[in-house]
């Protein structure tokens, strides 16, 4: 590559005028013309402000002092606008249902052609010819609502290359997209930069997922610099992601359990090119060395669900004939591809909606006619977004807040306060206001909150979307011990490790089904269930079947059951 | 079940042809006409106009069954008020007394009393279909492309139909905050007091306009590195050309103005049309 680069940061700092510290130090940075490259960093690192230095949001909508400087296409953009940097820069943001601003796919896609002034006829054209790229072309009248999230995602990459930019920057593309889908997503990305050879950055912590496909670069941000930019085999190779809290791809875990010393000139960074002349040994050895766990005995049921079904209008069923039980102290995931009912069957047990038919009982105790509010009692639910569920200032009113609406008396509020504070790990906290939480400990709040009302069973939606491993690990450790508390907990999450490695069993919906009920190790090495419900194998699955290990459900099992013998000793 | 108030449903009708600018002149045309006359004979004319062109734009009554039933509801209280507070303003208005049934004390139910309430009702009826087809039949950003096409600036215009595009995702919102907060123990049913019931939705709409804020920063950026706001004009990727139909359209709303405006001033020779005398 001895062309000019396309990006060059010098010796680059910025700093939010809201912030008291810099966010970025010393950036030095150059990406070349049709170069890939991967940008990852654990939250707060500075990776997306990066991305915002680049696409121009830094510093023309979030404003700061910004020392040396950033050139875009030889010039500098500190002196441009965000218009003009648009027309180089192709931004895909994470969220493809917010960027959506068309009432249909077609009018999205042409939005910078409208603000171009593009004579009506020229833009319909245009978008004509740039949805065929995508294969979009057919669906141009649809509404967003009608799409699934990859065509979202198709329609958000259509919409940044009608304007023929140079660089397309994806900022996390795969938050919020169930696991096959973000297989996807990372193969149109790849598809479209071979087809059209521009220049591609992908601002992801999600490593694993987007190594799926070929990578040129991985730059690794942390506390606001640069502190590696290597080729994908030297990276995964070495102990960086794990020192900075971003998870390596789970088959190197594995490797390194069995005592492998991963080097580059094995070609870690892709499971088809790892060679295994030296892994296929050891990794079969250490297999057999995994004892497996004694069976627990079985605890009594708690949640018995018979034949549940319900539908909005009548018609199509959102749930059909869904029927599991529950028992103390476990722990599930439930999992499926969007829409396939998941948020629907939490509803409908929480009694936010009605459910048309079937039996749902706590114990032997019918709960049909609890309320909204006496459910809670006994069922509590955490929702995604701490933002929708916070409504109080201070931290202590919040948590109060499911108490005192039940009148229940100040002097008795105060100690179950403290007390669940101290098991979130809140209690230096108690007089803050949540203003000053990270969202994390947002998510915590809200989880105390729920758990004052002493409920026996939580459901939490995707508790750890959108958290690096370290984060990811903080709250699932949390959740982890508020469990064996005797808090049971069910899940839901598009995250498949989380599924291996925290909960033991899974339940699989699609379109309204339950798919299957079992241990999260068969679900993840059944490829008949994993294409059904939009899942995905775990890469262990196919490192087992690279070494030659028959029993390919048994080998994710033991990799599960040593990683909890390995987190019980911490 | 989600209760969809601006659903634009996508369907092909001589109505949904027309374009966004057309339906509004027609709808305001043919309003005003309704509100000027008091005249019984026209106003029933106009309903089944009105009726007519409910029943080309195939809109479903299942569609406005919510909206019908507050109407009705609305023209009940709305004639029993009438009734209450003036009974007598029939025979002031048309200058004579027809007495058909002595109620109550000063309400006597006159002949001019009821042709006065009905008129009014049925100018009521004969408006709000116009209303719901404009709302259902026109496609919220071709209605912002003909707004800005009669010189409404075009961020003003894309104002309106990004509210129409982001209303059911907020909607959506407000529902999910406000069950998780029923959960924890919010009383919104009438059972509670009226104080506690302001203060407990302040409980959801804390939430709500947090993540609604959220939401704008979020659509801002993606406006803003899509070029947004960038030159003084833009065009517009829904816009439709004026056809034959569309003036046609005009023409007949603008007949059926005049209609209503001739009739007053040369057959009735007053907004009320009186047949007492």
């Amino acid at each position: 590559m001895k062309e000019k680069p396309i990006i060059e940061f010098t010796d680059y700092s910025f700093q939010y005028f809201t912030q008291a510290e810099p966010t970025l130090y010393d950036i030095n940075l150059k990406i070349y013309p049709g170069e890939k490259i991967l940008i990852v960093g654990p939250s707060g690192s500075g990776k997306s402000t990066l991305g915002h230095c680049i696409n121009g949001l830094i510093p023309f909508a979030y404003k700061g002092e910004i020392k040396g400087t950033l050139k875009i296409k030889d010039l500098v953009a500190a002196e441009q606008n965000i218009f003009k940097l648009s027309k180089i820069v192709g931004t895909v943001l994470q969220d493809s249902d917010g960027q959506f601003v068309g009432l249909t796919v077609g009018e999205d896609i042409a939005f910078a052609l409208e603000n171009d002034n593009v004579p009506t006829e020229e833009m319909h054209r245009i978008v004509r010819d740039v949805a065929a790229m995508v294969d979009m072309e057919h669906l141009l009248n649809s509404s967003p609502y009608e799409l699934s999230g990859g065509q979202k995602q198709r329609t958000s990459l259509a919409g940044v290359m009608v304007d023929d930019v140079d660089v397309l920057l994806f900022d996390e593309p795969l938050a919020n997209l169930d696991p096959a889908t973000g297989k996807t997503a990372i193969e149109i990305i790849d598809d479209i930069h071979k087809k059209t050879k521009k220049t591609i950055i992908i601002i992801e912590h999600r490593l694993e997922d987007v190594l799926h496909r070929d990578v040129d670069r991985i730059i690794v941000v942390n506390e606001g610099r640069i502190i590696a930019d290597m080729p994908p085999d030297e990276l995964v190779s070495s102990s960086i992601l794990t020192d900075i809290g971003i998870r390596e791809p789970l088959y190197i875990t594995a490797l390194k359990y069995a005592g492998i010393n991963v080097k580059s000139d094995m070609h870690p960074s892709h499971l088809q090119t790892l060679k295994m002349d030296t892994v296929v040994e050891p990794l079969q050895s250490w297999y057999r060395s995994i004892e497996k766990p004694a069976k627990e005995e079985e605890k009594p049921t708690v949640l018995t669900v018979d034949n549940l079904t319900f539908s909005y209008d009548g018609k199509r069923k959102i749930l059909d004939n869904v029927s599991f039980k529950i028992r103390e102290g476990e722990m599930i995931s439930i999992v499926g591809k969007n829409g396939a009912g998941k948020s629907t069957l939490s509803k409908v047990l929480c009694g936010f909606e009605k459910h048309e038919s079937g039996k749902i009982h706590y114990y032997t105790e019918d709960i049909e006619h609890r309320s909204i509010k006496e459910r809670a009692e006994i069922i509590g639910l955490v929702m995604q977004n701490p933002n929708q569920m916070i409504s109080k200032a201070m931290i202590y009113d919040e948590v109060a807040l499911g108490l005192r609406l039940r009148n229940v008396p100040e002097e008795e509020i105060k100690p179950r306060i403290e007390k669940v504070l101290e098991i979130c790990g809140l209690s230096p906290f108690i007089d803050w206001p949540i203003s000053a939480l990270s969202y994390g400990q947002k998510k915590r709040v809200t989880i105390a909150s729920i758990l004052v009302l002493e409920p026996k069973v939580i459901i939490l939606d995707e508790p750890t979307a959108g958290q690096d491993y370290y984060h990811y690990t903080e709250i699932m450790n949390f959740l982890e011990k508020i469990n064996k508390m005797g808090v049971t907990i069910m899940m839901i999450t598009h995250d498949m490790h989380l599924m291996l490695e925290y909960t033991p069993r899974a339940i699989v919906l699609s379109d309204g089904r339950i798919l299957a009920d079992t241990s999260a190790s068969v679900v993840l090495t059944d490829p008949k269930l994993i294409e059904e419900a939009n899942l995905k194998e775990t890469s262990l699955y196919f490192l087992a079947e690279k070494a030659n290990i028959s029993d390919r459900t048994s080998f994710v099992q033991s990799f599960i059951d040593y990683e909890r013998e390995l987190r019980k000793k911490q | 079940m989600k209760l969809k108030l601006f659903s634009y449903n996508v369907i092909d009708t001589p109505i949904h042809r027309l374009s966004g600018l057309t339906k509004l002149i027609c709808f305001l045309l043919l309003t005003f006409a309704v509100m000027y006359s008091y005249d019984i004979r026209f106003i029933l004319a106009v309903m089944v106009f009105s009726l007519i062109i409910l029943k080309v734009s195939e809109i479903k009554y299942s569609q406005i069954k919510i909206m019908i039933i507050y109407l009705l509801l609305f023209l009940a209280t709305n004639f029993i008020l009438t009734f209450l507070f003036s009974p007598e303003y029939g025979v002031e208005i048309y200058g004579t007394r027809h007495d058909i049934l002595k109620i109550f004390g000063r309400y006597n139910l006159t002949l001019e009393q009821l042709l006065y309430q009905t008129t009014k009702i049925l100018k009521y009826a004969s408006v709000v279909p116009f209303g719901i087809i404009f709302l259902l039949t026109t496609d919220p950003s071709e209605f912002a492309a003909s707004l800005n096409g009669v010189g409404i600036p075009y961020k003003v215009a894309y104002a309106v139909s990004l509210t129409l595009r982001y209303f059911p995702d907020i909607q959506r919102d407000y529902q999910n905050i406000s069950q998780a907060q029923q959960a924890r123990g919010l009383e919104l049913s009438r059972k509670a007091k009226f104080m506690s019931r302001f203060k407990n939705s302040l409980l959801i709409i804390v939430p709500l306009i947090f993540s609604t804020l959220e939401r704008i920063e979020y659509i801002s950026n993606a406006m803003d590195l899509r070029g947004f706001g960038k030159l003084k004009t833009r065009t517009w990727y829904s816009k439709r050309k004026m056809t034959n139909s569309d003036y046609i359209a005009i023409l007949v709303s603008l007949f059926v103005f005049t209609v209503s405006v001739l009739i007053s001033v040369f057959i009735n020779k007053s907004r009320f049309f009186n047949p007492f005398i």
